[in-house]
């Protein structure tokens, strides 16, 4: 807090740094720990790979492979097998086009999928499933991961039956099919949507192991629709008295939020289309409202109706949820804007690192203000910091990529995250928020994540006060 | 094979020289050449949508506002809302809608005359109180929206509007809001509205909702030798490494780092181990606290007195002789039960069963 020296970020002296040790087992063998003892493991991640235990190493892979693979490729020790051992793939003749008609993920990425925490609600219609942040790359989200929440099941909607209407202060309250809207003017803007009560659980303390559930209500996608003030304009707005509109979706749960009209006006899309396809079910298909910088919830799904209004509806989930508890037993209602937030994806909570050395260490960061500014990264849990590498295109709104590289020298480490966002706003450490809003306010929690990186190449989720 | 490679080295060439010219004209490029030219089609005011009917309009504008714009006329009284409760509410939120088996409680106690007197409801400063819906909502209005557009649960959508008004009725009679014998009608709803024991406790005085809202928090940007809280306050308690499955499965098989694998330490057997002094002492350890918690189990268990359900210490006083107490609990505390205390409690599956047995051996061997 005391030294604030510089706007400008330092660049991370560690990428030039080499320990001279070798490292990178995995150029080797993908998972040697599946086949060395934890002692050994263990001693390799402390002190390194001498002579002895790359005999040792040898030998485990020779008795190891022994077992499942011919054994000629280790009998003069040439080399990796996974290259002298010509695979079955290299070997046969593969698959047809359109086997696959909508195309899958490989078999062997099958461990990132979206996934609930368990005891987090008491129905599975009224719940989450969080994205598996920890193994992905760019800004985009896999449109087959993007996380989920719904608040009375999801439901697949039949788009040709399905109508926007669009009434209150209107000089015509109107009806529009998806034929109507999809024959206006569209765009396609790149946007990030994170639930409100995302990184909830963590305003007591740790609550959950990995970054999938700390932040996992986090996406980001290219939306394609109709700007929402185009339409407005369609039904003749009543300017002068709108100050308020209500999104209304079409599911069971009629889910409704009051939304402030500069901001319906401002941004704010009439999506039909994400990543290229249209909608997921589970994303509201066929349409949904698309609220850049603002909580998920506003992102009214299987959107069926906006009303145009002077004063705030007051709706279940703006009065009773999504409310957010102050110290002094008053709620905050109407909390909308996801302020800047950020958090290193890899390495993080629940992961293992296999060697001593160089990794990158990666994350997101976001701001629902504006723009990434700057990203700083710290390795001793927040006394120095330095410029992480932001990713372009850099866009508003939007999830930003950045990297920055790092040497493990195999001690105990603590690494976070920091943005800084184009409205001149830094991220606060959890005692920072903590100290204005309390323990029990839910929702937007965007503290500092501190992951510890253990002795034995742990991470762990970790709070600092 | 050589011609083939020849072709290809003078395909190549060709595509050097015609990157090379087409930077050399890009450099020259006329600006009418980059000039746009707008379609002149635009759409215009009625060329797609249509005007709604009156119809449409009221059938599907539903909602109501905090003013009550939007109610429409009707009315219920308590007991007929008691009467529609136990057939389509009771099963989710209990009789007395106090039940936290599929939701959080809509009623619980914790409001009093004086909140309804204020407006406030004093119970939301204190952190070991479970918040209700009735303690939280402002609005009267927002019962009577969500009831009719969303209630019941698997059947939204489905109540006359009698109803809506019967079951709003029965559940302010819970609330101490109305009386036994109050009939609820869209004249009188502005009466209970200034009633509401939390109707002053919202604020929308934050910066959070207009586009140009401030921050309510603020940091500084600092790079050198800063002196933020670098102590580590909390982690993950050994005992919930598990808590969410094995994490070796939910990440990537390869690269630079994997999943840790948590299911060897959690295993049952583990469990066995002498515990620790400070889970025997008087008050829950944080590891236990967090987990009655994080499973609602305080929603109706106290430490020394009743609430819905049995102290913590009745529980332990009563079973605490019984050789195989400590299973036997935690098997009550996974599949639930009823009859034993006068009520009946819900499973709990989300906790592991060496989670169910750590508390249930907190609850044995803590000296009440």
């Amino acid at each position: 807090m005391s030294n604030n020296n510089s706007k400008l970020g330092q660049d991370s002296p560690l990428v030039t740094a080499r320990s001279g040790e070798p490292v990178g087992l995995g150029a080797l063998r993908p998972a040697p720990e599946f086949f060395l003892d934890s002692e050994t493991v263990s001693a390799i991640q402390q002190q390194g790979v001498d002579a002895s235990r790359r005999s040792l190493i040898r030998s485990s892979f020779a008795m190891a492979l022994a077992s499942v693979i011919a054994p000629r490729a280790l009998a003069n020790n040439a080399g990796d097998p996974a290259i002298l051992e010509l695979p079955s793939w290299s070997r046969s003749l593969g698959n047809p086009v359109a086997s696959r008609p909508y195309g899958m993920p490989s078999k062997y990425e099958s461990n990132l999928q979206r996934r609930q925490s368990p005891g987090l609600t008491q129905t599975a219609q009224s719940s989450v499933s969080f994205s598996p942040l920890q193994g992905m790359f760019g800004m985009i989200t896999a449109s087959g991961l993007h996380f989920e929440r719904h608040h009375q099941g999801w439901v697949d909607v039949d788009p040709r039956r399905h109508r926007l209407m669009i009434n209150g202060l209107v000089k015509t309250a109107k009806v529009f099919s998806l034929e109507d809207l999809m024959r206006m003017p569209s765009v396609s803007r790149i946007h990030f949507i994170e639930c409100g009560a995302n990184t909830g659980m963590e305003w007591g303390n740790s609550a959950v192991p990995t970054v999938q559930y700390t932040h996992g209500m986090l996406s980001c996608s290219e939306f394609t629709g109709v700007p929402l003030s185009l339409l407005l304009e369609q039904a003749g707005i009543d300017k002068s008295r709108a100050k308020y509109i209500l999104a209304e979706g079409a599911d069971g749960s009629g889910m409704t939020r009051t939304i402030d009209i500069d901001r319906a006006l401002d941004d704010a899309i009439v999506a039909y289309g994400m990543n290229g396809e249209m909608l997921r079910p589970e994303n509201g298909y066929p349409l949904r409202l698309v609220v850049p910088g603002a909580q998920g919830v506003s992102w009214v799904k299987w959107l069926r109706r906006i009303e145009v209004g002077d004063k705030p509806y007051a709706t279940k989930d703006e009065s009773i949820h999504y409310v957010d508890l102050m110290p002094d037993g008053q709620h905050r209602q109407y909390t909308s804007i996801q302020e800047a937030k950020s958090v290193i994806t890899s390495p993080s909570g629940g992961q293992k690192l296999l060697s001593k050395g160089f990794y990158n260490v990666t994350g997101l960061a976001w701001s629902g203000r504006g723009t990434v500014k700057a990203v700083d990264v710290s390795f001793d849990a927040g006394r120095n910091w330095y410029s992480a590498k932001l990713e372009g295109p850099v866009l508003p709104k939007a999830l930003t990529r950045f990297n920055i590289g790092w040497e493990w020298d195999g001690q105990s480490a603590i690494l976070q995250s920091r943005v800084t966002d184009s409205s001149g706003y830094v991220q606060p450490a959890m005692r920072q928020l903590r100290e204005v809003r309390g323990r029990r306010s839910v929702y937007h929690n965007n503290a500092i994540q501190s992951w510890r990186v253990n002795a034995s190449g742990e991470v762990e989720n970790v709070q600092l006060s | 094979m050589s011609n083939l490679a020849d072709r290809k080295t003078l395909a190549g060439l060709l595509l050097i020289l015609g990157l090379s010219a087409c930077g050399a004209d890009n450099n020259k490029t006329p600006a009418a050449e980059l000039a746009r030219r707008e379609s002149p089609y635009v759409l215009t005011m009625d060329a797609l949508g249509r005007p709604a009917t009156p119809a449409e309009v009221t059938a599907w504008d539903i909602d109501v506002r905090p003013d009550f714009a939007g109610l429409p006329p009707g009315q219920g009284s308590v007991s007929d809302g008691e009467e529609v409760w136990i057939n389509r509410c009771a099963s989710c939120h209990g009789d007395f809608g106090d039940s936290n088996k599929f939701f959080s409680p809509l009623v619980l106690g914790n409001i009093t005359e004086a909140d309804i007197a204020s407006g406030h409801v004093a119970a939301l400063k204190d952190p070991t109180r479970v918040r209700t819906t009735l303690m939280k909502v402002a609005t009267v209005s927002t019962l009577w929206d969500y009831i009719r557009r969303a209630m019941p649960w698997n059947d939204p959508k489905s109540l006359s509007d009698d109803d809506v008004y019967a079951v709003l009725a029965y559940l302010l009679n819970l609330a101490y809001i109305v009386d036994g014998d109050y009939v609820l009608s869209k004249d009188n709803i502005a009466e209970v509205q200034a009633r509401m024991p939390n109707r002053n406790g919202m604020s929308d005085d934050h910066g959070l909702w207009k586009v140009d809202g401030r921050p309510d928090v603020v940091a500084e940007r600092c790079l050198r030798d800063c002196e933020l809280g670098d102590k580590v306050s909390s982690s993950i308690p050994p005992f919930a490494r598990n808590a969410h499955g094995n994490l070796r499965d939910q990440m990537r098989i390869f690269g630079p780092h994997q999943g840790i694998n948590t299911v060897a330490e959690s295993d049952p057997t583990a469990s066995n181990k002498p515990l620790s002094a400070a889970l025997v002492s008087s008050g829950p350890s944080p590891e236990i606290k967090q987990l009655l918690a994080a499973n609602t189990c305080t929603g109706c268990h106290q430490m020394t007195s009743k609430l819905v359900g049995p102290a913590f210490a009745e529980i332990g006083r009563k079973y605490r002789d019984r050789s195989d107490a400590v299973s036997y609990l935690s098997t009550k505390i996974r599949s639930g039960g009823s009859g034993v205390w006068g009520g009946a409690m819900p499973p709990m599956p989300q906790l592991s069963a060496p989670q169910a047995e750590q508390i249930a051996r907190w609850i044995i061997e803590n000296p009440w």
